[in-house]
């Protein structure tokens, strides 16, 4: 009995956002199951206000990404590679909500080699965090906001986080800077498909060519720079030939 | 033994497979061949290469490599874990060490294809060891012992998998003689690689000229990744690899990779004693009662129903860790108990020893993003017992060298020591490094231990209510060792590269589940001659429960200094062949114990 391509189509694509037991079973026999555009291409990440950072939120975030991956002559900082809206939409989204992870309890600290055993959410991580953020900041600098800091301030404030120094030593902050700097640099780097590495600025930096998918004639052209610029899996016409 | 209670029953089965990756696809493969009618049962969903991984968007590091989209969610399936039996077990709430795989295909789907055999020693390594080194010279705590099968007796199945697959590589060994650029340390072959070589791009060409100037004897990684097209001998065809450098975590797009969808399914699904069900996820495997054979499975499907698939005989073909657990589940064979080592489910879990060399160079391009999951250029001196170990302080070893598996940005831009995690300098090493860097590897067996061992959990249950598998697993000098003195070696071959400046990266416990190093999860239910010692004889067939057959990586006693699926697939057509030429023709024990 052949199945219906879409219906199991949907159900791997909420396997993506959701979870995959809830996809529809099949029966496989006779002939490969295949049919038309039942592929699930990824979603672009959609224009628009933000999702999950509130406005002082995102000022912050943005503050933020700025200095982790600051300004240079040749490259955008964290800000205008679009760092910030990345965070946005993957926070608002399935990995915002730890989606498809082990989330029963009990919930028990133990020793790092068992990993993360937070309740958190990536999402709540972030929330909380940049609550404690802006409460170490405004009560270190005369009540001014982290955005409103001097970089020097901002890089020192950024360096106790992530040391976990004072104010900010809960064991939470380390784990925000952590989550914060792993997923900044994803951004950064990721497709530019999902908000970050905007115009493929991050790719052009270290030249990676993106999504090309076919160095044949390349492999044995050895400590030779590959010439062609970088694509996107969001931008298919600029694959191929200049 | 019956947990849970089905609300209908199938029609019954000759053979009803848990799981269609590797093991699955070729014992299917053979039994249907045979004429038995067959039933795979996969609890992910049906994957095929131009809808589920085309070119126009597999490529994506964040949402295949990051986000874990090809592989089992930890929310249906995890497992516990501790370094010691005197800690408590915690859940692996997302993955990290390893990363089990899910659906249709398997570990088959997202693996590098690096496909190796095992050596001849390997096989025997307990005898051939105590023989060497007496009797003193291992731990008293290590529990490494003969698979009960030889390397000759597997020869021809390695042969097949290889030609199924099409590998690409070149022979060391042919029959005895030697080879010129092959691996001279391999175990006799019948034939040579079905496909040659891969070619190599410019690190693994300047890493064997650095080894060949030290006096060893590179030659190129066997290769699932293809050279050229290839048509196997079920009438498949394999596309040549382009090198794009999205093979390990995701699907290849250009039907390059070796693997059940480009190598098996698409002969397999034709046959009409053939039919696959998705998305239904084995819960137990029923025995009768008297406990000695097993009457079929129950399986969950996705409405959440309980169904039961009567069969003559079960092949339990999940990944490793699944098929231990459901042995666990379903009451068959003895749980192993480390206080008195006595048992059998669960002894022996063992896992792959990792380490690499990074290195910084100027004025050289590497263009690390052209790829592939296997090429590169490997030495295996110090594999096995290839050297002698005498006065070393330790047993085992592995191959290494240069294989150049990807660019991707996200996680592979290396920056020297020192450098800071962010801001600018971090910018500045970033932009400097990534195209003049590079990491050459070391790929270490990894011994069995008396506390090395797989359980279930007391606390923590999976979305079926079942207990999880408990994991407590360290590494042992004798393994840390180990990964020192080949991190030695690794990097006197990468210093005859002429970097700037490197870095070693030996192995260093505790061993951690955050920090991916391979998915070569191996033992729990292994193979062997004596059932005081091994869940299964030397068919991979279950002692205690004669038409059950458990191939997989779970049947390693120890792991081997290699990558382990070109083994797995030879035990898949081993165990068939036993199945379709022995068992069949008179069910029951294959070995008398």
């Amino acid at each position: 009995m052949p199945i219906d391509r879409r219906d199991v189509m949907k159900g791997a694509l909420a396997g993506v956002v959701f979870s995959p037991i809830r996809a529809p079973a099949a029966i496989v026999s006779g002939k490969l199951p295949w049919s038309a555009d039942a592929g699930a291409p990824p979603q672009p990440v959609s224009p628009g206000s933000w999702q999950f950072f509130t406005a002082e939120e995102a000022t912050a975030i943005e503050a933020i990404v700025n200095r982790l991956i600051p300004v240079d002559p040749q490259t955008p900082g964290g800000k205008d590679a679009g760092c910030a809206v990345y965070l946005d939409r993957q926070l608002a989204g399935p990995y915002g909500k730890a989606d498809g992870l082990y989330r029963d309890g009990p919930f028990t600290s133990g020793a790092t080699q068992q990993g993360d055993q937070s309740p958190l959410t990536p999402a709540a991580r972030c929330r909380e965090g940049l609550a404690e953020l802006d409460r170490g900041c405004r009560a270190a600098h005369s009540g001014r906001a982290f955005a409103a800091l001097p970089e020097q301030d901002q890089d020192a404030v950024l360096s106790s986080l992530e040391k976990g120094e004072a104010p900010f030593d809960s064991a939470g902050s380390k784990a925000f800077f952590e989550q914060l700097l792993k997923t900044t640099h994803e951004g950064f780097f990721a497709d530019p498909i999902y908000g970050g590495n905007r115009d493929m600025c991050a790719w052009k930096m270290i030249g990676f060519p993106g999504a090309r998918y076919d160095y044949r004639e390349w492999v044995e052209r050895h400590n030779e720079r590959y010439p062609l610029p970088p694509v996107s899996i969001g931008n298919p016409r600029g694959r191929g030939r200049p | 033994m019956t947990l849970l209670t089905a609300s209908r029953r199938m029609p019954s089965t000759d053979v009803v497979i848990v799981g269609l990756g590797w093991t699955g696809s070729i014992m299917a493969e053979r039994l249907t061949a045979a004429g038995l009618k067959v039933v795979a049962l996969e609890r992910g969903p049906w994957r095929d290469t131009a809808t589920d991984f085309p070119t126009t968007y597999a490529q994506d590091e964040l949402r295949y490599h990051i986000r874990h989209e090809l592989f089992l969610r930890p929310a249906q399936q995890t497992m516990t874990f501790r370094n010691r039996s005197d800690q408590t077990a915690l859940p692996i709430r997302s993955w990290g060490s390893f990363m089990p795989p899910n659906g249709v295909g398997g570990g088959g789907v997202h693996w590098n294809a690096e496909t190796w055999r095992f050596q001849p020693t390997d096989f025997v390594l307990h005898s051939h060891l105590t023989e060497r080194y007496g009797k003193k010279a291992l731990p008293a705590d290590m529990t490494i012992q003969d698979w009960g099968v030889t390397y000759a007796e597997l020869e021809p199945h390695f042969d097949r998998f290889e030609h199924l697959c099409g590998t690409s590589g070149r022979a060391g060994n042919l029959r005895g003689t030697r080879q010129p650029g092959g691996n001279p340390f391999e175990g006799p072959r019948s034939r040579d690689y079905p496909t040659p070589p891969q070619k190599q791009p410019y690190g693994p060409t300047l890493f064997a000229g650095a080894a060949t100037s030290l006096g060893y004897h590179p030659f190129p990684q066997p290769s699932g990744n293809l050279s050229q097209s290839y048509t196997n001998p079920l009438g498949v065809t394999l596309g040549p690899c382009t090198f794009c450098g999205f093979c390990e975590w995701f699907g290849c797009g250009n039907y390059s990779k070796a693997s059940p969808q480009t190598s098996v399914l698409p002969a397999l699904v034709r046959r009409s004693n053939f039919e696959a069900r998705t998305q239904c996820e084995v819960a137990q495997i029923n025995l009768d009662s008297s406990g000695k054979r097993a009457t079929g499975v129950t399986y969950v499907d996705a409405s959440g129903a309980a169904i039961e698939q009567p069969a003559d005989i079960v092949l339990l073909c999940a990944f490793q860790l699944f098929n231990v657990q459901m042995l666990l589940h379903s009451g068959i064979g003895t749980p192993y108990d480390p206080a008195t080592g006595k048992g059998v489910i669960g002894r022996n879990y063992s896992y792959q020893v990792t380490s690499s060399v990074k290195a910084f160079f100027d004025d050289r391009i590497f263009n690390p993003f052209i790829a592939s999951g296997a090429i590169g250029m490997c030495i295996d001196e110090f594999n096995g017992d290839n050297f002698d170990h005498a006065g070393k302080g330790f047993v085992g070893g592995g191959y290494m060298g240069a294989v150049q598996t990807n660019g991707r940005p996200i996680l592979g831009t290396p920056t020297p020591k020192g450098t800071p995690r962010w801001g600018a300098a971090w910018k500045r090493a970033v932009a400097e490094n990534y195209l003049s860097s590079y990491t050459a590897a070391t790929h270490g067996s990894c011994y069995s231990y008396r506390d090395a061992y797989c359980d279930l959990d007391p606390t923590y249950t999976d979305h079926l209510g079942r207990k999880l598998l408990r994991i407590t697993f360290d590494f042992h000098d004798n393994e840390l060792r180990m990964s020192q003195f080949l991190t030695d070696r690794l990097a006197e071959v990468v210093a005859a590269m002429g970097p700037r400046s490197l870095e070693k990266h030996p192995r260093t416990g505790p061993y951690t589940v955050t920090d991916y190093q391979t998915t070569h999860t191996c033992g729990g239910a292994v193979m062997g001659v004596n059932r005081e010692t091994s869940a299964l004889n030397r068919y991979l067939q279950s002692w205690d429960v004669p038409n059950l057959f458990v191939p997989g990586a779970n049947a390693y006693p120890q792991n081997a200094g290699y990558n382990p699926t070109g083994t797995l697939g030879a035990l898949a057509y081993w165990a068939a062949d036993a199945i379709v030429g022995k068992y069949a023709k008179d069910p029951g024990p294959l070995v008398r114990a």
